[in-house]
C-alpha cells in the first residue's frame, strides 16, 4: 500500500515537472512570436498541415458522431414524445462539447504525432543543433509557428466539425427517422445560443495549443535514436489526448 | 601579441556524461588562420570537444575563450551572435531532410543576408561545384550517399564564408580522390578567405599533408601537440602507436 502511494506520488511529481518544462517552452515560443524575423511561409505551411490536411478526417468523424447522436437520442426521446428535440440535442452537444473534443483528438492523432516525429527526428539527427549553429533559434523556427497554427486552425476545424455533426444529425433524424424537418431546425435555433458556439471555439483553440505544444515539447527533448522518436511520438499522442480531456472538464466548468 | 595568435583558447575543460568523464581538464590553444587538426581515438571525445567550442554543449568546468571572450556564461542570444562567425560540418552532416540540396546550402544565406534569389543561387551553384556536386541541387538528402551528404554539409558550412570553420571528420567515408579534393578545399578555405580551420580527422596521411598544427586527444586531455613533423618524430608511445596504426602498444582496446 505504501509502495503504491509512493509510486503514485513519484509519477505525479514527474508529471508536474514535465508540465512545468512544457510551460517554459510555451513562454519561450510566445516571446519569439513577438521578435523578428517573421517567417510567414513557415507559418502558412503549418496552417496547411495542421488545418487543411485535417479537414477530411475531422469532417468524416464529426458526420458519424452527429449521426449516432441523433440515433441514440431519438430512441430515448421517443419514449416521452420529444423527438423534435433531437436536433437541438445534437447541435448543443456538438458545439459545446463534441465538436472541439473530436477535432482536438483527431488532430492530436494526425498532426500532433507528426509534429513530434518530425521535430524528434531533427533532434536525434542533429538538425536542431545545425539550426542553432547557424544562429537560428530552433524554438522560433520550429516550435512557434506550429503552436500558433494550432491555436488558429483548431477553431476553424471545429466550425466544420459542428456543421458536419449537425448535418449528420439532420440526415439521420429527418431523412431516416422521419422527424419533421422544420421543427428539427426550429428547435436548434431556439435552444442553441451563439455563446455555445463561441465557447466551443475557445475550447478548440486551447486544445490546438495543447496538442501542438505537447508534440513540439516531446519532439524537442527526444533522445535515443529512432526508438526514442517512436517512444516520444506515442507519449505525445497519449499525453495530448489526456490533457485535452482533462482541460475540457475545467474549461466547461469555467465557461458554462 | 601572444594573445592575437590564438583565436580560441580552452582552459581546464571538464565534461562528464553521467559517471563517464569524457574531457578531463583539457587545455587547448588554436592558432588563428591555420589548419588545426585534432586526432584521437574513436569515442575519445573529439566531437564533444568541438561542440563545446561552438556552445552546443556547456562544460562542467573550465573556460572557452573565443577571441578572448569566455563563451561559457553567455546567454543563447549572445551565443547566436558569436556563432555568426562560425561554420560547422557535423559528423553525420545534419542536413535538413525536408529541404533539397540547393535549399540546404542556400539556407544560411536566405536567413542572414538580403541577397536576391538569383545571387544566392549563383553562390550555391559555385559552392556545390567546389565539392564536386554540380547538377545535384534539386536532389533531396535522402537520395544521396553518405559521402555526398557530407559534401553538401561542407558546402553549407562554408557558404557564409565564416572566419572559423569546424569540420567533424570531413573526409571519412569518401574515396581517396574525393578525400584529397576536400583536403584541398580546406586549404583553399584557409588561404582564400583567411579562415581558421579546426578539423577532426582519422585520416593520418591527409592530416600530415594539410595540418599546420596537430593535437592529439587522449583520455580527456591533449597529450601532444605540434607540427606534422614534430608529431611524426614524437617519442610518445601513444602517439607513435596511433599514427602508425598499430594494434600493439599502450592504447588498450577495452
Ligand atoms: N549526448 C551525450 N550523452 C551521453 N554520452 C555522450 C553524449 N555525447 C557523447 N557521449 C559520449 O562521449 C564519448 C565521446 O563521444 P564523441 O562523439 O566525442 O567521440 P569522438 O571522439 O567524436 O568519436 P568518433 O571518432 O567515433 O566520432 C562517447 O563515449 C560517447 O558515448
Ligand atoms: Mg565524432
Amino acid at each position: 500500500m505504501k509502495n503504491f502511494f509512493g509510486w503514485l506520488g513519484h509519477n505525479f511529481l514527474e508529471l508536474l515537472q514535465e508540465l512545468g518544462r512544457m510551460m517554459l517552452l510555451f513562454i519561450q515560443a510566445f516571446f519569439w512570436l513577438l521578435r523578428p524575423p517573421f517567417r510567414i511561409r513557415l507559418f502558412l505551411k503549418q496552417m496547411e498541415f495542421i488545418g487543411v490536411n485535417s479537414l477530411f478526417v475531422v469532417g468524416l468523424t464529426s458526420l458519424f458522431t452527429g449521426m449516432v447522436l441523433a440515433l441514440q437520442t431519438y430512441y430515448a426521446f421517443r419514449m416521452f414524445g420529444a423527438e423534435t428535440l433531437v436536433g437541438a440535442t445534437v447541435a448543443l452537444s456538438m458545439t459545446r462539447e463534441l465538436g472541439p473534443v473530436i477535432t482536438g483528438l483527431m488532430v492530436a492523432g494526425r498532426a500532433g504525432s507528426a509534429i513530434c516525429a518530425e521535430i524528434g527526428t531533427m533532434r536525434v539527427t542533429e538538425q536542431i543543433d545545425a539550426l542553432t549553429v547557424m544562429s537560428i533559434n530552433p524554438v522560433q523556427y520550429l516550435v512557434m509557428p506550429r503552436i500558433l497554427a494550432g491555436f488558429i486552425m483548431l477553431p476553424l476545424l471545429t466550425i466544420i466539425s459542428d456543421v458536419m455533426g449537425i448535418f449528420g444529425g439532420y440526415v439521420v433524424g429527418v431523412q431516416l427517422l422521419d422527424i419533421h424537418g422544420g421543427l428539427f431546425m426550429n428547435r436548434i435555433y431556439e435552444y442553441v445560443e451563439l455563446a455555445d458556439v463561441y465557447n466551443g471555439l475557445v475550447k478548440a483553440s486551447v486544445f490546438g495549443g495543447i496538442l501542438t505544444l505537447v508534440g513540439c515539447y516531446k519532439g524537442f527533448y527526444t533522445f535515443g535514436g529512432a526508438e526514442g522518436v517512436g517512444r516520444a511520438t506515442t507519449q505525445a499522442v497519449v499525453m495530448s489526448c489526456v490533457l485535452i480531456l482533462i482541460s475540457d472538464y475545467f474549461l466547461t466548468a469555467l465557461m458554462f | 601579441m601572444e594573445q592575437d595568435r590564438y583565436i580560441i583558447r580552452i582552459e581546464g575543460l571538464t565534461k562528464s556524461f553521467g559517471t563517464f568523464t569524457i574531457l578531463n581538464g583539457l587545455n587547448l590553444n588554436l592558432e588563428k588562420d591555420r589548419v588545426n587538426i585534432i586526432i584521437g581515438r574513436s569515442g575519445g571525445g573529439k566531437s564533444v570537444l568541438i561542440k563545446h567550442i561552438i556552445g552546443l554543449l556547456k562544460p562542467d568546468k573550465g573556460r572557452i575563450l573565443v577571441r578572448d571572450r569566455d563563451i561559457v556564461p553567455m546567454s543563447e542570444r549572445e551565443m547566436a551572435h558569436v556563432r555568426r562567425e562560425f561554420g560547422m560540418l557535423f559528423q553525420e552532416a545534419a542536413l535538413f531532410d525536408s529541404l533539397s540540396v540547393e535549399e540546404n546550402v542556400a539556407f544560411p544565406l536566405h536567413e542572414h543576408t538580403s541577397k536576391s534569389y538569383k545571387e544566392i543561387m549563383t553562390i550555391v551553384q559555385d559552392k556545390l561545384a567546389g565539392v564536386g556536386l554540380q547538377g545535384m541541387g534539386s536532389k533531396m538528402p535522402a537520395e544521396l550517399s553518405g559521402g555526398m551528404r557530407k559534401r553538401v554539409g561542407l558546402a553549407r558550412a562554408l557558404v557564409m564564408e565564416p572566419k572559423i570553420v569546424l569540420f567533424d571528420e570531413p573526409t571519412s567515408g569518401l574515396d581517396p580522390v574525393m578525400g584529397a579534393t576536400i583536403n584541398d578545399l580546406i586549404l583553399r578555405t584557409k588561404d582564400e578567405f583567411g579562415a581558421t580551420c579546426i578539423v577532426i580527422s582519422h585520416d593520418i596521411s591527409g592530416t600530415m599533408k594539410i595540418a599546420d598544427n596537430i593535437f592529439m586527444l587522449y583520455e580527456g586531455k591533449i597529450i601532444v601537440q605540434g607540427s606534422p613533423e614534430e608529431i611524426k618524430e614524437s617519442s610518445d608511445p601513444v602517439v607513435r602507436q596511433f599514427i602508425r596504426g598499430e594494434a600493439k602498444g599502450p592504447i588498450q582496446i577495452n
